[in-house]
């Protein structure tokens, strides 16, 4: 470890630069700051955080539209955790469970399979958001509710890609990026072939990376080794569970059950063909359809600035509500709320930096 | 937003818990026994101290590997005592049980505090019970009070600890709580993990015995170590630092850990304590803390500083510092 460190110093010192990396992956930005790795870098090596929290991308609208369901009669919401706490326009569904909502934390979209089977008189929405990463088990569901015939179980979809927002980063300008440390989870099931476009169209070096401090330091080295050499490549640190074409059963699984959409993203609007829909011939199981949901124009919260945290454009402390009217006990934005939101990372590990 | 309902997250033992205490209740029942918000209340009569401690247990399920929510109830109680230095010795029980509830299960139940109480020399000198309709409770809820003597030479308490004393824990950290969320329904994984549920008067016990001057104690309940350290670091006025490789977790409760994206330091244990003693004695208190199988574990594990005054900081393994913050409230798995 220390010998890594010593590497980045070195090959920081050849760059004659500030360099800014872009981890892309919320699991990323939540280990950098948890082992402390991020005061061990050189002053001019720069890691920011991008658009890799699912619960941070997804947009207000979403989060409405899902408390709108859970007050129906007879529905209920199935979602992972880090959906509970995060607001909406005017509540969440922590506080609609507490007002008696049915909304239930489940581990696995498999979860709320099961529970649609065990309550017949009762319709189960469960809220699919992620990336490539969560996507395969919800198409699994999607599929098993099919043969099942199950007629009492639905998602709201929302799952997004990865690779079109990395692009739309790159074209916005907003933020220079010299380097992506990519997300290794995402990349196992993409494999790392899907971000070759980066460097060969914008000439940006992507390092795949994996979760122990030291592989965020390996990626670190690489990306500058490739900056220094002038190379823009896809590279592979985690390769340990990575392959160039990555899980093709869980390729083919996405690709029968859902086709590619526009999606909203939060803060970098709409992206083209970065989402994932559910394809027709399983559109009975479509909660937006079956329910006729519209998503809503959402406000953002007035001051809210968790836009410009997912584009790297800001860090959590330059925004004024961060630590003062918004904090993990009273999110005014999904960064704070989700365990891998840079605001709730920035704020449980660095606030005294902000103090 | 609304903020006119109790939330989950209340209960948690951290900031939101902390929150519901100092705004809500402490202002309108302020009096100085009261005001540490220690593991129990010190009550001096005749010159001599008791400690008062009151808990409830609504533990689902009730039954987990290394325990019930029967003995969890009595240690919890006990634990609360021994904090403050007191050998505890009555206890009362009040049993919400809910319509249905087998007597097999509760027979098991009251034999397990009944033993629990026998190898810690309590009694349950009184107790009540209420039965509700199916539905108002999961099984049975159990509400406990505790007496106890106090027998250490000095007030411990979080307001006596101070720059200069050292960090001691006697053993692995997360172990409860992952025993008990490993048993719930939906998780769909098993581990070996085993509640580390134990009354620890027996180790508090052998270290008054010692003589060594003891600051304070605290047990590692809801909220984990994190929020423990939060809470002492701000009642004492001083910076707590904590070294991560001195922590000890168990591989299975880190990877269960991992996998849920929670983290072992503010899981909840039922067994583990934190001591805090001027540093010349601690060699003293370890070696005493070693030879009783609660404390096989027993570490140095961070110090106390000046400052910064309030904060808890964890020396990470690869030589970073961070915060260790107090956890929010209820420990939500994450997506990915």
């Amino acid at each position: 470890m220390k010998t890594l460190v010593h590497v980045i110093a070195e090959l920081a010192g050849q760059m004659k630069r500030d360099v800014r990396f872009m981890e892309v992956c919320g699991t990323h930005t939540m280990v950098a700051f948890r082992t402390g790795l991020v005061q061990l870098l050189p002053p001019n090596v720069k890691l920011i955080s991008g658009p890799g929290c699912p619960v941070c991308v997804t947009d207000t609208n979403y989060i409405d539209a899902a408390i709108d369901l859970c007050r129906r009669p007879g529905v209920v919401v199935a979602t992972f955790g880090d959906l509970l706490r995060v607001p909406g326009s005017e509540s969440s569904l922590e506080r609609e469970r507490a007002a008696g909502a049915q909304v239930r934390i489940v581990y696995s979209p498999m979860d709320a399979v099961l529970l649609a089977q065990q309550s017949p008189g009762r319709h189960v929405v469960f809220l699919g958001v992620g990336f490539e990463t969560t996507a395969p088990t919800v198409a699994w569901s999607i599929q098993a509710a099919h043969r099942d015939g199950l007629n009492n179980f639905s998602v709201l979809c929302a799952h997004k890609t990865m690779p079109g927002a990395m692009e739309a980063l790159l074209k916005d300008h907003a933020v220079r990026i010299d380097g992506f440390l990519c997300p290794g989870h995402v990349s196992v099931i993409t494999g790392a072939a899907m971000y070759r476009f980066i460097c060969d169209r914008y000439r940006i070096p992507c390092v795949v990376t994996g979760f122990e401090a030291w592989d965020i330091l390996k990626g670190i080295a690489l990306l500058l080794r490739q900056r220094l050499d002038c190379r823009a490549e896809v590279e592979v640190e985690y390769s340990r569970s990575v392959t160039e074409q990555g899980n093709t059963a869980a390729q083919r699984l996405l690709h029968e059950v859902f086709e590619p959409c526009d999606a909203s993203w939060r803060g970098l609007g709409t992206i083209p063909q970065s989402g994932l829909a559910i394809r027709p011939k399983y559109a009975h199981f479509d909660t937006a359809r079956t329910f006729g949901i519209q998503f809503n124009q959402a406000d953002v919260a007035p001051g809210c600035l968790c836009g410009d945290v997912l584009r790297g454009v800001l860090t959590p402390p330059e925004c004024r509500l961060f630590g003062r009217a918004c904090s993990p006990a009273h999110p005014v934005g999904p960064c704070m709320v989700s365990s891998e939101g840079a605001c709730a990372a920035w704020y449980k590990y660095e606030k005294r930096a902000a103090a | 937003m609304n903020r006119d309902r109790i939330l989950l997250a209340h209960g948690g033992g951290g900031s939101l818990t902390r929150e519901l205490i100092t705004r809500m209740f402490l202002p309108r029942f302020e009096n100085p026994v009261l005001q540490p918000l220690d593991d129990s209340a010190v009550l001096v009569m005749d010159g001599t101290g008791y400690a008062f401690t009151t808990d409830s247990y609504v533990v689902k399920p009730c039954f987990f590997p290394g325990g019930d929510i029967g003995k969890l109830a009595v240690c919890g109680t006990i634990n609360d005592l021994a904090m403050q230095g007191a050998q505890p010795l009555w206890l009362s029980l009040g049993f919400i049980l809910e319509e249905g509830l087998l007597l097999a299960d509760l027979q098991k139940i009251v034999q397990s505090i009944g033993e629990t109480a026998r190898a810690t020399g309590t009694e349950i000198v009184t107790g009540d019970t209420k039965v509700v309709e199916r539905g108002k409770c999961e099984g049975l809820y159990i509400n406990t009070a505790g007496i106890g003597k106090v027998v250490a030479p000095n007030r411990w308490g979080a307001a006596s600890v101070r720059p200069g004393d050292v960090v001691l824990l006697n053993g692995t950290l997360g172990d409860h709580g992952i025993a008990v969320l490993s048993q719930r329904e939906g998780i769909g994984f098993s581990t070996s993990v085993v509640s580390d549920c134990a009354p620890l008067w027996p180790l508090v016990k052998t270290i008054v015995e010692t003589g060594a001057e003891i600051h304070a104690m605290r047990d590692l309940t809801r909220g984990g170590l994190a929020a423990a350290a939060c809470d002492i670091a701000e009642a004492a006025g001083a910076g707590i630092s904590l070294e991560e490789a001195a922590l000890p977790v168990g591989r299975e409760v880190r990877g269960a850990c991992d996998l849920l994206g929670l983290d072992p330091l503010t899981i909840a244990n039922e067994g583990k304590c934190l001591v805090f003693c001027p540093e010349e004695h601690a060699a003293r208190v370890l070696a005493a803390m070693k030879t009783h199988p609660l404390g096989k574990e027993a570490r140095l594990i961070g110090r106390v500083q000046p400052g910064p005054k309030g904060l808890a900081l964890l020396r990470t393994t690869i030589g970073g510092e961070r915060i260790l913050d107090m956890p929010t409230g209820e420990e939500l798995p994450r997506i990915c």
